[in-house]
């Protein structure tokens, strides 16, 4: 049985499918999981009787997993679900093995599709844009490695609620205008944008960086360089670490002065 | 000529790196839903890192760095001959509000040097945080550093505002403080953090109405530098478990003292390893996590500091042989927790998974811990550590390789 998905994200499509195969009984082994890359092709109807009386019941837990699942970009993720569900329906509490090979690899998916979703709010800059009216609007381009736009857009909506703003990416954009929250999941095209108040990041970046401290390594696996590109601040990294020596070196030349300013010499007269 | 808003940001931001923490996570949860700007989730979110591998999650500055104290450890201290520059509160303000709008931070952390005295700086920082959420209606992350010696009445109306107040130990002794600032004094200090934990505990109490009062739900946090004066790691690490169980902070940083501009002639010139600090944080948190006593983990340590070379774990494990091996099918979850390479979250899973099934050497390794750092120490389903634990050079196995000399 051949099932073709779309696979940006969507949940439901996934769920759908799968909640057919399974009523038809058909097991994991005999299902071949592909992506629609739009030439046209589509899943035909599933022959076979429906197996009675099997429920359609499934631990919170799996819910949860399985959301994240489809979002991450292996094409082995559809075929990894539905497994977890055919298994689920005999191992009830297969999801609290936690060392099942199975089970391991979709925590590993999950895991990273979550760190997807924290480095989108953590790295997404918005960049103002004019608009008449009294809302102020802003846009952000962002590159996530799965299809998480919409699934975490609602954290910006609750955290930027008295904004426009618009953030779009390679897979799938979304909107808030105050009122409605929009999601579509065909690719951006990168916008051209620039903000003043940039200068003022890059600013406060490089100086609050101290050459005393580098720790390169650390901050590569926290922020990777794929991510560097939409970043206003990294273009600013290779010139600190560059410069870090000299800088600590600089430090220890100018340290104990001989004079003390005028205005510490009047409190100490004070006192 | 007055330097510009940039100009400033730089003396004010570069002022402000000494400080360790940019925490903003553990505060209670808020939204923009009903008006206003700004989220808080629980966690914090680190927007960015600098090369100095640290986390920056607020906009770290100083009201000012003028200071009328002299405390030799401090880039601000009056005698320095450092750049000064001050900001309005309206600035502070507006920075804020801007760099939170692009996604740049998740909120403020504002300190200060002291200037006019104690009660009128901690006035304005009081002012700045009213501004942000009375004014503007922010509802991300504040995180106040206090004034030393202001009073009692504007510290608690900070604490109406701010997520997070800090009152800072400065450093391990009182004897330290004295010596090398002066103008603090450690009895106020401690007794600030204990008037801030009595208003924190009042304010937790639940009222007839049953509504909890907004009162610094991140708590309160403190820092030491480390390396300033000749605390050892003992020392230093029996003041932290000291002021967690007295005043319950949230978090004790340490800092390990930095080379800075202009350094006062009091101080030692060698700058303690960055290692050491890390290893104080490692035992900070087998303190606060593992159920681990701070004379546990320093017994036997000459002259009381930590190995650099070992995780002060490895080094507790590796002195008592005999606890060893732990059976991970059948040990409690205290003793779990102390085998080497095992974290919180394995523990966890650990517990979780053997309920179901016997668990092998293969299982451990699908919870992502390094099997064969853990090895030596634990029984599995078909693997007993075969007398690994009485090898002489177990310690050979865990300290990193000697250097490779090389021919010039
Ligand atoms: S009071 Fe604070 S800012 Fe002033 S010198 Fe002492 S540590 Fe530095």
């Amino acid at each position: 049985m051949r099932i073709v998905l779309k696979g940006r994200g969507d949940f439901e499509e996934w769920r759908d499918a799968a909640r057919d195969l399974l009523r038809h009984g058909i097991a994991p082994q005999h299902v071949d999981w592909g992506l629609n890359q739009g030439l046209f092709e589509e899943t035909p109807a599933m022959a076979g009787s429906i197996v009675p009386g099997r429920s359609l019941t499934v631990p919170k837990a799996f819910l949860d997993l399985a959301q994240a699942m489809i979002c991450h970009s292996d094409p082995a993720r559809f075929a990894l679900a539905y497994r977890l569900l055919w298994r689920l329906q005999g191992e009830r509490y297969l999801l609290e093995v936690p060392t099942d090979p199975d089970v391991a690899r979709a925590r590993r998916m999950e895991k990273s599709v979550r760190r997807d979703d924290h480095k989108m709010t953590a790295f997404v800059r918005f960049k103002e844009v004019v608009q008449d009216g009294p809302r102020r609007a802003f846009v952000a381009w962002f590159e996530p490695d799965h299809h998480i736009v919409a699934r975490t857009a609602p954290f910006f909506q609750r955290r930027f609620t008295d904004m426009d703003w618009v953030i779009a990416t390679p897979m799938g954009s979304c909107a808030w205008d105050g009122e409605a929250l929009t999601c579509d999941d065909e690719p951006a095209a990168k916008p051209d944008l620039s903000d003043e108040t940039d200068e003022l990041w890059r600013t406060y970046f490089a100086n609050i960086f101290n050459p005393a401290r580098l720790k390169v390594k650390m901050m590569q696996t926290e922020m990777p360089k794929k991510y560097w590109k939409n970043l206003p601040e990294a273009e600013l990294i290779p010139g600190l670490i560059g410069g870090a020596e000299q800088r600590v070196r600089d430090m220890a030349d100018r340290m104990a002065s001989e004079t003390v300013p005028r205005f510490h010499e009047r409190l100490q007269a004070r006192t | 000529m007055k330097k510009t808003l940039k100009q400033r940001l730089a003396i004010l931001s570069d002022a402000a790196k000494y400080d360790a923490s940019c925490a903003s996570s553990g505060t209670s949860k808020r939204d923009s839903t009903k008006g206003g700007i700004g989220s808080t989730e629980g966690s914090g979110i680190c927007h960015a890192y600098a090369p100095d591998g640290r986390c920056i999650s607020l906009l770290k500055i100083l009201m000012t760095n003028f200071c009328i104290y002299d405390c030799a450890y401090c880039i601000n201290r009056s005698s320095s001959n450092v750049e000064r520059a001050r900001f309005s509160p309206e600035e502070v303000v507006w920075l804020t509000l801007e760099f939170y709008r692009r996604n740049y931070i998740e909120g403020l952390f504002l300190s200060s040097g002291i200037i006019r005295n104690s009660d009128y700086t901690m006035e304005q920082m009081v002012r700045i945080a009213r501004d942000l959420r009375v004014k503007h209606g922010f509802n991300g992350y504040i995180h106040l550093k206090t004034i030393p010696e202001a009073s009692a009445k504007l510290i608690e109306e900070a604490g109406l505002f701010a997520d997070r107040l800090s009152i800072n130990i400065e450093l391990p002794t009182d004897a330290g403080v004295e010596k090398f600032a002066p103008q603090k004094h450690p009895k106020n200090i401690r007794r600030s953090m204990g008037e801030l934990k009595t208003a924190i505990d009042e304010a937790s109490e639940p009222t007839r109405t049953g509504r909890k009062k907004h009162f610094v739900p991140a708590g309160q946090s403190t820092q030491m530098i480390i390396g300033a004066d000749a605390a050892s790691d003992a020392t230093v690490l029996g003041t932290s478990a000291g002021l967690y169980d007295s005043y319950r902070l949230r978090r004790v940083y340490y800092s390990a003292f930095s080379p800075i501009p202009d350094s006062s002639k009091n101080l030692p010139l060698i700058k303690p390893p960055l290692m050491r600090e890390h290893r104080l944080y490692q035992a900070d948190w087998l303190y606060r996590f593992y159920g681990f006593e701070i004379g546990e983990i320093t017994a036997g340590r000459p002259g009381g500091m930590l190995d650099l070379q070992l995780d002060p774990k490895l080094a507790w494990a590796l002195a008592n042989r005999e606890s060893f091996p732990v059976d991970v099918n059948r040990a409690e979850r205290e003793m779990l927790l102390r085998v080497p390479g095992f974290g919180t979250k394995t523990v966890d899973a650990i517990l979780v998974a053997r309920a179901h099934r016997r668990l092998g050497l293969d299982d451990l390794g699908r919870l992502r811990v390094s099997v064969k750092k853990i090895k030596p120490f634990v029984v599995a389903n078909g693997w007993t550590p075969v007398q690994l634990i009485d090898r002489v050079d177990l310690r050979d196995m865990f300290a990193p390789a000697p250097q490779q000399m090389e021919l010039l």
